[in-house]
């Protein structure tokens, strides 16, 4: 398909976008749903612009919820890295902790925040262990199965150079694996995205997610609304930015 | 039968978890040594709360898996035989995606308050992205001679979705289906954990505010037990019936 083929098709797209914000106007000023929990975009978007502006609190609560999502998620993505390169290079530690992580695995992690919590807390550290821990399963299992996966002859060409274990790790099964990781920490930023989210509605002190729910309890719904497109947009935005990284660092592959 | 190494680590972590209480004496309101778990899951199993428990969350999750998945298999369908529908469904797609299922939350609270119907609500939102976003190039990506073969046989809409699309398209809309499971898992417990008084999220978090730690590591290890189950139980069903189509869904996906 050519390029110029595309572009009304985006523009098209974007109109079926806006027909349904309009759909959306429409059905709350007509009152087709309750305005208690439906505000209208407008009132939503009249909702970001007094919490932005001075005085609002929501340039802290964004910036508090970006970070917990941004220190989980490098947490887990350093953790992940490692263990996965540990668990991936040797057949024994896979036979020994294999079966253990696999039965980690399929736990919701939202379940080890009770947990967390009769350990540290309500507390900031307790967010971000809940984050670390749900995010870091993408990237350690990423990571093992890239290393593991490494083409045999290339263990041979290092055998054969007489490289050390440890420069094998770095020159062939860690770059083997970057494709794997990178697909993984891009999913992992989602998920730490949503543990942020989870872990500020529980531990109650800044961060949309404490926000939007403190906003649901006094029925504040235009407060809700911002909220929630305010988290759509951090998703969006982070995903799209790790897209064009990965695109980026892979563009040896040439496919 | 060889070694099972994968035994030994978590049995020599129970052994010294246990050890380590009894020569330490230590009485925590955080952690609890193995055997008291294992008598507080007997205990939770013998009155009945735990599967009581297990069964609302399963049930929510089996709803919204229902509801969401079933949508988005629909919407996948017609995005997926309609290239023009599929462009003018993009951006749309695309912005209401990356808003994460938890922070619907307080907006079905506000809705329907507590109960099953939030809970199914937010599960189902969560499910069924899944499954448009993976059945959708699943039946995009259908051998275009099979439809033309469709056409030829003046097979009707209906007809050649039953007959030759989703047969056809059917391993990999396994595969969209049991990651659904996995993710209706996730949110049901998790809608519990963070406002829904029902099911097993909810049992660990009063477990934990009650101080029990017994009960909220029995709690926590059956739900472990359940994600562990029902995923190899999808496993071992998509292996039987799709055998090497079904490995192949995978590698694709």
């Amino acid at each position: 398909m050519k390029q110029g083929g595309e572009l009304p098709w985006w523009i098209a797209s974007i109109g079926v976008a806006l027909g349904i914000v309009l759909l959306w106007q429409v059905a709350a000023d007509r009152g087709w749903v309750s305005p208690i929990f439906l505000p209208g975009p407008d009132r939503a978007l009249a909702a970001l612009r007094e919490g932005f502006a001075a005085g609002g609190d929501l340039t802290l609560h964004v910036t508090t919820t970006i970070e917990h999502m941004l220190y989980g998620w490098v947490l887990a993505s350093v953790i992940g890295i490692a263990l996965g390169a540990l668990i991936g290079s040797s057949r024994r530690t896979r036979d020994y902790l294999g079966p253990t992580l696999e039965f980690i695995r399929p736990l919701p992690a939202s379940a080890i925040a009770p947990v967390a919590i009769a350990f540290l807390g309500l507390s900031q550290p307790m967010v971000l262990a809940v984050i670390a821990f749900g995010s870091v399963w993408p990237t350690l299992l990423a990571t093992a199965h890239g290393v593991a996966s490494v083409e045999p002859r290339l263990i041979e060409v290092a055998r054969a150079l007489r490289l050390s274990r440890l420069q094998v790790m770095f020159k062939i099964a860690l770059p083997n694996a970057v494709p794997d990781i990178l697909a993984a920490l891009r999913y992992g930023l989602t998920v730490a995205l949503i543990l942020a989210v989870v872990g500020e509605m529980l531990a109650g002190q800044e961060g949309l997610g404490h926000r939007i729910i403190l906003a649901a309890r006094s029925f504040r719904s235009p407060d809700l609304f911002a909220g929630v497109i305010l988290l759509g947009l951090i998703g969006f935005t982070s995903n799209a930015l790790l897209a064009v990284a990965e695109r980026r660092l892979l563009r040896w592959q040439g496919r | 039968m060889r070694f099972p190494r994968g035994l030994v680590v978590p049995l020599l972590a129970l052994a010294a978890a246990e050890a380590a209480m009894r020569l330490s004496g230590l009485e925590s309101d955080s952690i609890a040594p193995p055997s008291a778990i294992a008598r507080a899951f007997a205990t939770a199993l013998a009155d009945g709360t735990l599967l009581q428990a297990t069964g609302e969350t399963l049930g929510a999750a089996a709803a919204g898996l229902g509801l969401g998945g079933g949508a988005g298999l629909l919407l996948a369908i017609a995005l997926g035989l309609s290239p023009a529908l599929a462009r003018l469904m993009r951006v749309p797609v695309d912005a209401f995606r990356p808003i994460p299922s938890v922070a619907l939350i307080p907006i079905a609270l506000l809705a329907w308050g507590f109960g099953f119907p939030m809970e199914i609500a937010i599960v189902s939102f969560a499910c069924f992205w899944p499954m448009l976003i993976i059945g959708q190039a699943a039946i995009a990506g259908i051998e275009p001679r099979l439809l033309e073969v469709a056409r030829v046989l003046r097979l009707s809409l209906p007809a050649r979705i039953g007959k030759i699309v989703l047969p056809a398209a059917l391993p990999r809309l396994f595969v969209a289906f049991r990651l659904a499971t996995a993710v209706s898992l996730i949110v049901a417990v998790t809608v519990e954990i963070t406002t829904n008084p029902l099911g097993l999220g909810y049992g660990l978090m009063q477990a934990q505010q009650a101080l029990e730690p017994d009960r909220m590591f029995a709690f926590l290890l059956w739900l472990g037990l359940v994600g562990w189950g029902l995923n190899a139980l999808l496993l071992v069903a998509q292996r039987r019936l799709f055998g090497r189509a079904g490995w192949v869904a995978e590698e694709v996906r």
